[in-house]
């Protein structure tokens, strides 16, 4: 999967979860709380979205590398086929 | 029987809704509990779920209306109705002499009809960017006027009567707010816990189980609350024509803030009663459609107590405002490393400041402070939730 896809991806599960939050509009250097009131709860949802569509578990400890656009594309990059 | 279903009230903030669309027709089968209505509020579009078993006789209220609380939306045959034939043939209007009052009178209202009341049928005349935006912005799009091609609302249309509307759930809250000051004399407590075991529990739980079953520290406070209520009566109820009812059963409502601005708080229903991981289960549901707009009417109605956990954020203390007819509110701080002495040593623990705001014609602080002071103590064990 290239960068863009795998940004594509993100995107799109990022607005599942929260359809009220729209795609073209993330920035990617600014964490998600910061731009959108992200919580725990969008936070687990998030995970649980990777875990079914990427197939990536993400553990508790390491939430803090999903924050924004650009962390989530640095960590899920080398653990994404 | 012949029987009637009315507008419900969905909370102490709302006293009129807009039929939006219905689910069910004439001759329709229903069963209690059904969804049959979606109904679009100052709270967003909510699904309106019917009180009787029954076949729907006719509906009263068509889409696009703006009706208030209490009005007749739709005529029933309950058990033992007579056959629906005899009154049907006699059409429409006449066929509703079995129903004593016209409709909306009893409601205290008047039934009021917008100007152009549009039929489900122009549904689709809605782009989709601006029924997605009219959903974050709590807009009826169906009701606009619309100013694109054959009259399709756009998503101007919806951002103009964003402006207006969004004034309307602001006022909604501050009406309802302003009751609650006006009529609650409420007292606050707060209590500082260390939830380091919590936290440290909580930790070693999510790594051991898959991610769809993590809990999130809220469904724990949620269900130590209800537990806490159970234990200690006079804060889980309503407060209706001078008197306290302590609610039989425990529905926390958990107060979910909406991103394009506004709050609501559906209720987890039956709180005390679930096992930790079907209550967290309803709670990320319920979050969920409380975000896409899609919260039911019982939900709204029903919570007993509300916990509002701003621990998201940064601030250490939250002083609650009661929403009648409830009569307490707990909140819940941020959680963080805080000095603390343990055994007469300072060290760094995980803090949590709980709140609670709470109605003195109902308790006195004495009272409220063993009901704070018996959540904390179910908080800090959470094998026992």
């Amino acid at each position: 999967m290239t960068r863009e896809e795998l940004a594509k991806r993100i995107l799109d599960l990022l607005t599942e979860i929260a359809p009220d939050v729209e795609a073209a509009s993330v920035i990617p250097g600014i964490d998600f709380r910061d731009q959108f009131d992200f919580d725990s709860m969008d936070t687990l949802n998030f995970a649980i979205a990777l875990h079914r569509e990427l197939g990536v578990e993400v553990p508790e400890a390491d939430y803090a590398q999903l924050a924004s656009l650009d962390k989530c594309l640095a960590y899920l990059e080398a653990r994404v086929k | 029987m012949p029987g009637e279903f009315r507008l419900p009230a969905l909370g102490a903030d709302m006293d009129e809704g807009t039929i939006v669309e219905w689910h069910v027709g004439p001759g329709s089968r229903v069963k209690r509990g059904d969804v049959v209505a979606v109904v679009e509020t100052d709270k967003g579009a909510i699904d309106v779920e019917i009180f009787e078993d029954g076949v729907v006789r006719e509906i009263v209220v068509q889409p696009g209306t703006r009706v208030p609380v209490g009005t007749v939306l739709a005529l029933l045959e309950t058990e033992g109705s007579p056959p629906a034939a005899a009154t049907a043939a006699a059409g429409r209007g006449e066929g509703r002499t079995p129903s004593p009052a016209p409709v909306g009178e009893d409601a205290g209202g008047v039934r009021e009809v917008s100007l152009a009341p549009p039929p489900a049928s122009l549904r689709a005349r809605v782009s989709p960017a601006a029924r997605k935006r009219a959903r974050e912005l709590g807009v009826d799009a169906e009701s606009l006027r619309g100013s694109g091609p054959a009259g399709a609302v756009t998503l101007e249309d919806v951002e103009a009567a964003g402006k207006v509307e969004s004034g309307g759930m602001r006022a909604a809250i501050a009406a309802a707010m302003s009751r609650s000051k006006r009529e609650i004399p409420h007292y606050y407590l707060s209590l500082a816990v260390d939830v380091t075991a919590v936290t440290d529990w909580l930790a070693a739980h999510n790594a051991s189980v898959p991610v769809t079953r993590r809990l999130l520290f809220a469904a724990l406070l949620v269900k130590a609350l209800a537990l806490t209520c159970r234990q200690t009566p006079g804060f889980s109820g309503f407060h209706r024509d001078g008197r306290f009812e302590e609610s039989a059963a425990v529905h926390v409502g958990v107060a979910v803030a909406l991103r394009g601005g506004g709050l609501v708080a559906p209720a987890i229903t039956d709180t005390a009663d679930k096992p930790l991981e079907v209550l967290m289960e309803e709670f990320r549901a319920l979050v969920a459609r409380a975000r896409a707009g899609r919260l039911r009417a019982s939900e709204l109605a029903a919570p007993t107590i509300i916990l509002t956990s701003l621990g998201e954020g940064s601030v250490d203390a939250v002083f609650p405002i009661i929403q009648p007819p409830q009569v307490a509110i707990v909140g819940a701080g941020a959680i963080g490393a805080r000095p603390w002495v343990v055994d007469g040593a300072v060290v760094p623990r995980q803090v949590l400041t709980l709140s609670l705001g709470a109605d003195h014609r109902v308790t006195d602080g004495r009272l409220g402070a063993q009901f704070l002071a018996r959540l904390a103590q179910r908080l800090v064990d959470p094998g026992s939730l």
